[in-house]
């Protein structure tokens, strides 16, 4: 195992490589640009191929090109250019196809700003394009988790046959911190049922999101939706942080999280009994974390979120069912929240009676 | 009793579903001859976008990706890009080629991506039911230009021949009518001969064909042919704008 310094974009990049990435097509948006200029060098090396698309539409159709011909693939946007992007996604999972997206969110609507955000939750979770399907949108807190998240993403694609969105945001992408790069992956499929690759010596395939047999293509829904509950099932992935004792418990993902847990350690000092939840898969979500609370205990739900308004709140109180209050805190405009806030809003509700 | 003609073998025996009189059934034959030509019907695989053409995916007897309304020469490029040694075509209509897709055809087409484009232009939408193209002609009526084309509000039909023949990748970039069973021949000619660039591994090879829609155009299959002699080819020239 080599442990490496990187720059949380490139180590996504060098992650996708590991997990068998042979093909990467993407176009320039701060505050992810490091992960195509790392690719452009890194690819060719593996025998692999970069192409810098004229738009992130185009991008994301060279994507569904090589995954149709058998290829993990990734792109790699930022918010706007993920909307651009909605239109590709929606035709990966409507044509069964695996790919990887990454999306370095940054903040606001329309253009908003380079900065850092978590604007991004209800397009990864609830709708990474038109026709109602889903994917697994996995959510880093630190480079590492980036990495072997990335790393991981591949395998849930492949195995879905469906895209699969690694939710970072600017700070994880820019940041630079200690990795253990994991192994080149050799085990993943060299040659799929599916693939497209001329139809030599076998019935000719068609790759295809439309179906004008509406009795197959409402099966093909039943059977995402059966997917999508397996999931709920099986691929749920949380951290739990000093949740055991706790009357507050803080909801937070991604960056968000990390600074909650700092939060958490000088609240713990203070004798506050803080936890926190941290989804790592935001979809699918881990309802099932919030069901193991004792409700005879928490006096609060605190969602900290880098965005205004606050989003995956909705999914937190939906969790909770009315159990026990629930409230956020949040920035935006790309001010990335600090311990310092996160600590002053917890001692906030508490003074209000929110908890002990 | 020798048998001197039949359905190419890379056609399905199916019945088409294209509009009585519609040329699209000639340009799937065309196509599908050339591919049997070069014997390359178990490594083809053709692109196809949305729209009328979208119908041959029922027709074709080869792999095939349907891609989203003008992505296709994006998705021929990862798709060749990926797999260089398969025969690689996009087969789209105006519409899908100059309106909506126009970046990607022509970043495509400058990249000079080693596979074919299969251009079929018929001046209007045919299976969202006859509106306005890029390709419309000027006065020509259409369900959102019900008074004719007026270049004052929808500029002037595209020679998307002529504007690919601007970039310096394409290797070939040709125009052809299907009108005739002379310039019929043409056009197979033509469709072999980018076939036949991308085999020898030559570069991007761009065929448009000036086709009809009966249906749309409100004519006759016959008349239709009329139509593509008398206002299609007057403002399309046709011809070889490019053979390197």
């Amino acid at each position: 195992m080599e442990k490496k310094f990187m720059k949380g974009n490139e180590a996504i990049a060098e992650a996708a490589v590991r997990a068998g990435c042979r093909f990467f097509a993407g176009y320039p948006i701060t505050p992810q640009s490091e992960i195509p200029e790392y690719l452009t060098k890194r690819l060719p090396e593996v025998g692999g191929v970069f192409i810098q698309g004229e738009s992130e539409i185009a991008s994301v159709n060279m994507v569904i090109g090589a995954a149709a011909a058998g290829v993990r693939a990734m792109t790699s946007s930022s918010s706007p250019g993920i909307s651009l992007k909605t239109e590709g996604i929606s035709t990966l999972a409507g044509a069964q196809l695996p790919a990887v997206i990454v999306d370095v969110a940054r903040t606001g609507a329309g253009t908003g700003q380079i900065y850092p955000g978590q604007n991004q939750y209800n397009v990864a979770t609830k709708a990474p394009g038109h026709g109602g399907f889903k994917v697994i949108a996995l959510a880093p807190a630190t480079v590492q988790e980036a990495v072997d998240l990335t790393y991981e993403a591949f395998d849930y694609a492949d195995r879905d046959r469906n895209p699969v969105i690694l939710l970072a945001d600017g700070v994880i992408g820019g940041m630079m911190e200690a990795v253990v790069l994991p192994e080149p992956k050799t085990a993943f499929p060299e040659k799929r049922d599916w693939q497209i690759d001329g139809c030599q010596g076998r019935e000719r395939r068609v790759n295809r999101s439309l179906d004008n047999d509406t009795v197959k293509l409402e099966q093909f829904q039943r059977d995402c939706a059966a997917m999508y509950e397996r999931w709920q099932q099986e691929d749920v992935r949380y951290e739990e942080y000093l949740t055991e004792d706790a009357d507050l418990v803080i909801a937070a993902y991604g960056t968000s999280a990390r600074v909650a847990k700092t939060a958490i350690r000088e609240l713990r000092k203070e004798g506050f009994r803080v936890g926190l939840i941290r989804p790592i898969t935001v979809s699918p979500f881990p309802y099932i974390a919030f069901d193991k609370l004792d409700y005879s205990q928490v006096k609060h739900i605190l969602a900290v979120e880098m965005c205004i308004p606050a989003l995956m709140v909705e999914d937190v109180k939906c969790a909770v069912a009315r159990r026990t209050p629930v409230s956020a805190y949040t920035r935006g405009a790309g001010f990335v929240v600090s311990p310092d806030e996160v600590v002053g809003a917890v001692k906030d509700l508490i003074s209000k009676g929110g908890a002990q | 009793m020798q048998k001197t003609y039949a359905r190419p073998v890379s056609l399905q025996p199916t019945v088409s579903g294209f509009c009585p009189g519609c040329l699209h059934g000639m340009v799937c034959k065309l196509v599908a001859e050339a591919i049997d030509k070069f014997d390359m019907r178990e490594k083809a695989v053709g692109i196809l976008p949305i729209g009328c053409a979208t119908l041959s995916m029922e027709y074709y007897n080869f792999d095939m990706v349907v891609s989203a309304h003008g992505r296709a020469p994006a998705v021929a490029t990862g798709y060749k890009r990926c797999r260089p040694d398969n025969l690689v075509f996009t087969y789209q209509g105006d519409g899908d080629l100059a309106a909506i897709g126009l970046a990607e055809i022509m970043h495509c087409a400058n990249r000079g991506e080693k596979l074919t484009t299969i251009f079929v232009n018929n001046g209007i939408y045919g299976m969202t039911g006859g509106q306005m193209a890029p390709t419309t002609l000027v006065g020509q009526k259409a369900t959102t230009c019900v008074n004719g084309r007026d270049p004052a509000q929808a500029g002037y039909p595209m020679r998307m021949a002529e504007i690919i023949n601007t970039l310096e990748a394409p290797v070939y970039v040709a125009r052809f009518a299907l009108n005739t069973p002379a310039n019929v021949l043409k056009a197979k000619a033509g469709i072999e001969k980018a076939f036949k660039n991308q085999l020898e591994g030559k570069g991007y090879s761009f065929v448009e064909l000036l086709s009809n829609c009966p249906t749309n155009w409100g004519v006759s299959p016959e008349d239709s042919l009329k139509w593509i002699q008398e206002k299609s080819i007057p403002y399309f020239p046709l011809g070889e704008l490019r053979n390197n």
